[in-house]
């Protein structure tokens, strides 16, 4: 059974259909990557997958749990799936460790020494370790990006959701960010991206998808995928972003 | 005839103020505990909650404070509660502090983005653990200067509660004047006592304005 099945997912914003039946099953351990032009889904997709954003038709479970963000339970599906955004979102009145303990804490009553003995590997992980007690404003973004990577797993998630989490990023700032994924995809740990860093999808993805007009255009490996696409949105997706 | 000396105006003056910065002190205690389940309502996902939060918040903006005293200390003789000025003034008083503090509370809350709003829902902290932790904690930051401002209204606000024959302040005038008949030497200091209390906290305000601002 796939740990992330999403069966002919529906998503409307009034008028303006965002998705329209999408099918993707991911393993535990794989990591895929979702390319598109904007608007195309994407990032509704992975917000769907974690409940931020609700959706119409069809289904998502996560490890076999049901993805509804009107049930009373979502907060105990959100534990199991991190998030990492675009802006980071940092919290900015805490402090670095008080970013990574709060959720364990609060959420999964973890006590302080525990939380902050996990909080440190964590940052350790991300190459961060001497930052715990610094706030997030003296940090760069880059840095900033890979405690919001901590954050997310001291919550010790199955699945990784990561939304453009390199766009904000000066472009020097990118490879620092980049390296923390790489090590985490080469530790097993399953992930979805959205990205627009072709050449990251190409070299740590498993699976590539490529989304047009709220649909799965085309899927595969990121190797056959770059050399050989099928479709003329993919090829001209993949001449406009090289 | 008596003749009063200029400390005895004063000095029973100073022992009305007393009474001022009183009913300051409860109106503003008053005010930030409705006024923090009002804003609390009119952020809240509940719709009938929002409702209700917005309607008391108009209601009382709406309202001149003067109406909201008379309808306090008439209003609940009416249903055969004899209630005293300083209970009535105390009532009208919290009401109309918690109106203007919910709402200005309220900015502040949504003032902050609603990527920290994401990102504590993706954590999986619930709603008033979120609130607690994560926007709260921020909101205060920025509710501090727009607070002690709003504390400037409630003081100067307190001279109505004299209408309804509460002795502070503005109460004390009157009585004083009308024994000395030297209007503009007694209102004079009345208000010289009014603008002592209040200036310090303007200036307190602007400081504490600047330094958030420094502080991002």
């Amino acid at each position: 059974m796939p740990l992330v099945d999403i069966a002919g997912v529906e998503k409307r914003f009034g008028k303006n259909v965002v998705l329209c039946g999408i099918d993707l099953a991911i393993e535990a351990g794989e990591v895929v990557a979702i390319i598109g032009r904007s608007g195309s889904g994407k990032s509704t997709l992975l917000r769907c997958i974690n409940g931020l954003e609700r959706y119409d038709g069809g289904s998502i479970t996560v490890a076999g749990a049901l993805v509804d963000a009107r049930s009373a339970h979502i907060g105990d599906l959100r534990q199991t799936v991190g998030m990492v955004f675009q802006s980071f979102n940092l919290f900015p009145h805490l402090t670095v460790g008080r970013n990574v303990t709060l959720a364990p804490r609060v959420v999964k009553r973890i006590d302080a020494a525990t939380a902050e003995t996990t909080a440190r590997e964590r940052l350790a992980q991300v190459g961060l370790a001497e930052k715990y007690d610094s706030y997030p404003e003296t940090l760069s973004g880059g840095q900033q990006q890979r405690v919001a990577i901590a954050r997310a797993l001291a919550m010790s998630p199955q699945v990784l959701l990561c939304d453009e989490i390199t766009s904000a990023l000066d472009p020097e700032l990118v490879g620092e960010v980049l390296v923390v994924l790489a090590g985490l995809a080469a530790g097993g740990m399953t992930m979805i991206l959205v990205t627009h860093e072709m050449r990251f999808a190409r070299e740590v993805c498993n699976r590539l998808v490529f989304m047009h007009q709220g649909k799965i255009h085309e899927s595969g490996p990121p190797e056959r995928l770059f050399t050989a696409p099928e479709t003329p949105e993919l090829q001209s997706f993949l001449r406009s972003v090289s | 005839m008596i003749s009063f000396t200029l400390w005895d105006i004063v000095r029973n003056l100073l022992l009305a103020a007393r009474w001022t910065v009183a009913l300051s002190a409860i109106a503003f205690a008053g005010g930030s505990i409705v006024g923090a389940l009002v804003m609390l309502a009119r952020v809240s996902p509940n719709a009938v909650l929002r409702g209700v939060s917005i309607a008391y918040i108009e209601v009382v903006q709406g309202t001149p404070l003067l109406m909201q005293l008379f309808l306090c200390f008439f209003g609940l003789a009416l249903f055969g509660i004899d209630v005293s000025p300083l209970v009535a003034a105390s009532i009208a008083l919290t009401i109309y502090a918690s109106g203007f503090l919910g709402e200005i509370w309220r900015g502040c809350v949504q003032a902050i983005g609603r990527g920290q709003w994401e990102a504590s829902t993706s954590l999986g902290l619930s709603y008033v653990d979120q609130m607690r932790y994560v926007i709260v904690p921020q909101a205060a930051r920025i509710a501090v200067a727009p607070t002690t401002g709003f504390l400037v209204q409630i003081i100067k606000g307190t001279a109505l509660a004299s209408i309804i024959g509460f002795v502070e302040l503005t109460k004390a005038g009157t009585i004083i004047n009308n024994a000395t008949f030297e209007p503009f030497l007694v209102y004079g200091f009345v208000a010289l006592f009014y603008f002592a209390l209040c200036y310090p906290i303007s200036l307190l305000s602007a400081s504490l304005e600047r330094r958030l601002d420094a502080a991002r």
